[in-house]
């Protein structure tokens, strides 16, 4: 049990740290809120899934509506403290929804990071490494530039984009019903390049909206609400929890293919699986907040110095890691009087850590 | 006593080339087999087939009446589990961490955690390895022979009737060779088979029940290492002249490559000479393969059964005269090599003893050219009286007198040129 014993006893740490800098992160901003007021205040926001309905709303694409399936979800909030009604709204139509997606999008980029390091078995490899955040950012961009052309939305758009250029890198690596990791890398940056031209592209031809794409691709969280939580948040859960069950074969893939097959792992399809998953983990936290980088690629990192190479430890901690920095990075981000993208924050803190490692040794291998 | 591990009629392509041209093999409980031939043989690829890594273009492998094709990957490594050739790790688990992945075959997904049976697999499986003491360690961090007995140990706990290894001595120290293969020997004694690729022949001939080689993608020879390791079988697997001989010291074959080739000098003497030599062990040995590696025509004898002389000249197809190890000497032997001596333009004689009867100096005595090897003085030679000193006196006065390096020139020195027929 020893190995569960320290997987939750970690977990719980971050966790706890989780919480705390999100309570610190919501008294800071414009105006100064005391602990104590956001605690009672964030208290008063949890909600607790009390019913489930589903009713047949409408969607529109491309301008036709279609019936659509709407599941309500009901809650009952079990606190009821007594906080300014500003105060109160603040924090929780401003302030946190952004706090809690910004904990999600960097539990998905940790988690996602750590399986792509632990796959390729290579210390550069980072949630985007096949393409992922490119794909996203043609299709998030594209829909900045060219609205008449993309009528579903940004986020819909940017998701599509990240999952069929995850699924094109693998088609185009994939021979014989082999996907051999060297071809996948390559094939992946190959795409990317490509793509980065037709971002490249699709930036000149926005004109007016030039400056919103480019806010967009240093990633931001500007403006999020619930809504976002609510999209993202399950999608995450769900992906992270299916992932869990293969931290040990990503333990036993770390030695090598063939080793993993001699230890009973069907290496292509856990692959395959493994790929998917944490594709589909990265393009759900790209879609809503854009190219965040080096977050999943210094927190594996990180954690692998303090935990060790266990995936059974390291990959939940690592999601958690990765949702304290992203929340502490954001906060300084908003903190400044001109508000900056985060993935500046993220990328200007991160580099000189990471630098900082490499040139200590600490971070040779993985 | 039925086969556990039954290969047949296994084929594998990559691409055009044939890597394994319809193999079978089997190997029983309780039996080690060694893999050997040259580099490129096919013996990482059959192993490969074998444990699963790649699936046989033609052909079955089948663990104990099961078929590979007909089990999942899971399943699979329950029955067999291999020791890898190359097993550096440059990833920071602990040893025990590592043995333990030996365990998964056994795992359901949802396990997280170790069961009680894990662990008790796990701790016979270091113990037995004698890698308790290191559990703790991390992987990366130990040398060669710990880490290849680290991942015989995650072979063991995966528990398998067959263990297969790829080159298990590759890369370690001899102490580290002979350890680990006298522990999968032990192990495979307690009711296990082992299948290793072993590219040193020897210590495959000294730790395996039986040999296989294999060479072009087929299996050339199957049996007990005396039967395999012969040169019909090597010479052509491994193309080159080996000399086999029987180790002094654990009583198996050992094998020299290249018994007919020498560094750094002219392989082959435009003006072959039938030379005899007289007198055997290392220096006889010595000279005998010596002449023969240039294009010599050697004889050798009279030698005594069982002398290394006698092995190598054996080997290397020489014609020789032989007496019982012990005993005296044979008088017929000593006339058939007077006329071996006879025919000879050169004779040897290699650091001989003269006993009371004089026959090693009676065969010099006739022949056209003389070349005595010397080593140690006359008088740690010599059994015999003042005539016999005589005897050798007079014969190194004509002789050519070498130490026994020197045989070769020797050998041209005394022989002189020889008569080119006059151009008219």
């Amino acid at each position: 049990m020893r190995i569960r014993r320290r997987a939750t006893l970690w977990s719980s740490a971050l966790l706890a740290a989780l919480a705390a800098v999100v309570l610190v992160s919501a008294t800071i901003g414009p105006v100064e809120l005391s602990l104590s007021v956001v605690t009672k205040a964030a208290l008063n926001a949890v909600g607790v899934p009390s019913g489930l309905s589903l009713s047949v709303g409408t969607a529109s694409f491309a301008g036709l509506p279609l019936p659509w399936p709407a599941i309500d979800v009901q809650y009952t909030y079990p606190f009821a403290f007594s906080v300014p009604e500003t105060s109160e709204l603040i924090v929780r139509e401003v302030r946190l929804p952004r706090i809690v997606l910004g904990a999600v999008v960097g539990f998905a980029l940790g988690g996602a990071g750590t399986v792509m390091q632990g796959f390729f078995r290579n210390p550069m490899a980072d949630p985007s490494i096949i393409g992922v955040s490119t794909g996203a950012a043609v299709g998030a961009v594209a829909t900045i530039a060219l609205p008449a052309l993309i009528p579903f939305g940004l986020q819909p758009a940017a998701f599509v984009g990240a999952v069929v250029t995850a699924f094109a890198v693998y088609l185009l690596a994939t021979e014989g019903g082999r996907t051999p990791v060297a071809t996948l890398l390559l094939a992946g940056v190959a795409v990317q390049t490509f793509l980065g031209a037709v971002v490249s592209f699709l930036l000149l031809q926005s004109g007016e909206s030039l400056e919103e794409a480019v806010y967009w691709l240093m990633g931001n969280l500007y403006g999020a609400g619930w809504g976002d939580v609510e999209m993202t948040l399950p999608a995450i859960v769900v992906l992270f929890v299916a992932l869990v069950p293969f931290a040990r074969d990503l333990n036993v893939l770390m030695l090598g293919e063939e080793d993993a097959r001699t230890l009973g792992i069907p290496v292509e399809w856990t692959k395959r699986l493994l790929l998917a998953l944490s594709s589909l983990l990265t393009a759900a936290a790209v879609a809503v907040a854009g190219v965040i980088g080096f977050v999943g690629l210094i927190v594996p990192h990180m954690m692998r110095l303090v935990v060790g190479p266990d995936h059974r430890l390291l990959l939940p901690t690592s999601a958690l890691a990765g949702a304290v920095f992203l929340v502490v990075t954001d906060t300084l981000a908003r903190a400044n009087p001109q508000e900056l993208p985060v993935g500046i924050v993220t990328a200007a803190l991160g580099a000189p850590f990471f630098l900082f490692l490499l040139r200590r040794r600490e971070v040779h291998e993985l | 006593m039925s086969g556990l591990l039954s290969v047949s009629d296994v084929s594998v392509a990559f691409g055009e080339a044939r890597v394994l041209d319809s193999v079978s093999l089997s190997v029983r409980r309780g039996e080690f087999v060694g893999l050997v031939g040259p580099n490129g043989a096919g013996k990482t690829t059959l192993l490969r087939a074998i444990n699963g890594v790649r699936e046989p273009d033609a052909g079955t492998v089948s663990v104990d009446g099961d078929r590979q094709a007909d089990c999942s990957a899971k399943a699979w490594s329950r029955r067999v589990a291999t020791v890898p050739q190359d097993t550096s790790v440059s990833f920071a688990f602990r040893v025990e961490d590592v043995v333990e992945m030996g365990r998964a075959p056994h795992r359901r997904r949802t396990q997280f955690g170790t069961s009680e049976r894990d662990r008790r697999r796990v701790e016979d499986a270091l113990e037995l390895t004698n890698t308790v003491d290191l559990r703790d360690r991390r992987i990366d961090e130990l040398s060669g022979g710990e880490r290849q007995r680290v991942f015989v140990a995650r072979a063991l706990a995966q528990d398998t009737p067959l263990l297969a290894l790829d080159e298990p001595t590759a890369s370690l120290d001899v102490n580290h060779q002979v350890e680990i293969l006298r522990l999968v020997r032990d192990l495979v004694g307690d009711g296990r088979a082992g299948l290793a690729a072993i590219h040193d022949l020897e210590l495959a001939a000294r730790f395996c029940d039986r040999l296989a080689l294999l060479s072009d993608g087929v299996i050339r020879a199957v049996g007990p290492p005396e039967t395999v390791l012969r040169s019909g079988a090597l010479d052509p697997a491994f193309e080159t002249t080996t000399a086999i001989a029987t180790n002094p010291v654990t009583g198996t074959p050992t094998v020299t490559a290249g018994a007919d080739i020498d560094e750094g000098r002219a392989t082959v003497v435009s003006d072959a000479r039938r030379v005899h030599v007289v007198g055997g062990g290392r220096i006889g040995s010595h000279a005998i393969a010596s002449l023969r590696r240039v294009g010599h025509e050697p004889s050798a004898g009279v030698l005594r059964t069982g002398d290394v002389a006698f092995e190598t000249a054996e080997s290397l197809g020489v014609p020789i005269v032989t007496t019982p190890a012990a005993g005296p000497v044979d008088p017929d032997a000593v006339a058939t090599a007077h006329e071996l001596a006879g025919d000879a333009s050169v004779v040897v004689l290699a650091d001989v003893e003269i006993g009371p009867r004089q026959w090693t100096l009676d065969l010099a005595e006739g022949a056209p050219a003389v070349v005595l090897l010397e080593e140690r003085s006359l008088s740690e030679r010599l059994h015999s009286g003042d005539r016999a000193r005589e005897r050798y006196e007079r014969l190194r006065e004509r002789a050519t007198i070498v130490d026994p390096g020197d045989v070769l020139s020797a050998v041209e020195a005394a022989a002189g040129p020889v008569e080119q027929p006059a151009d008219d």
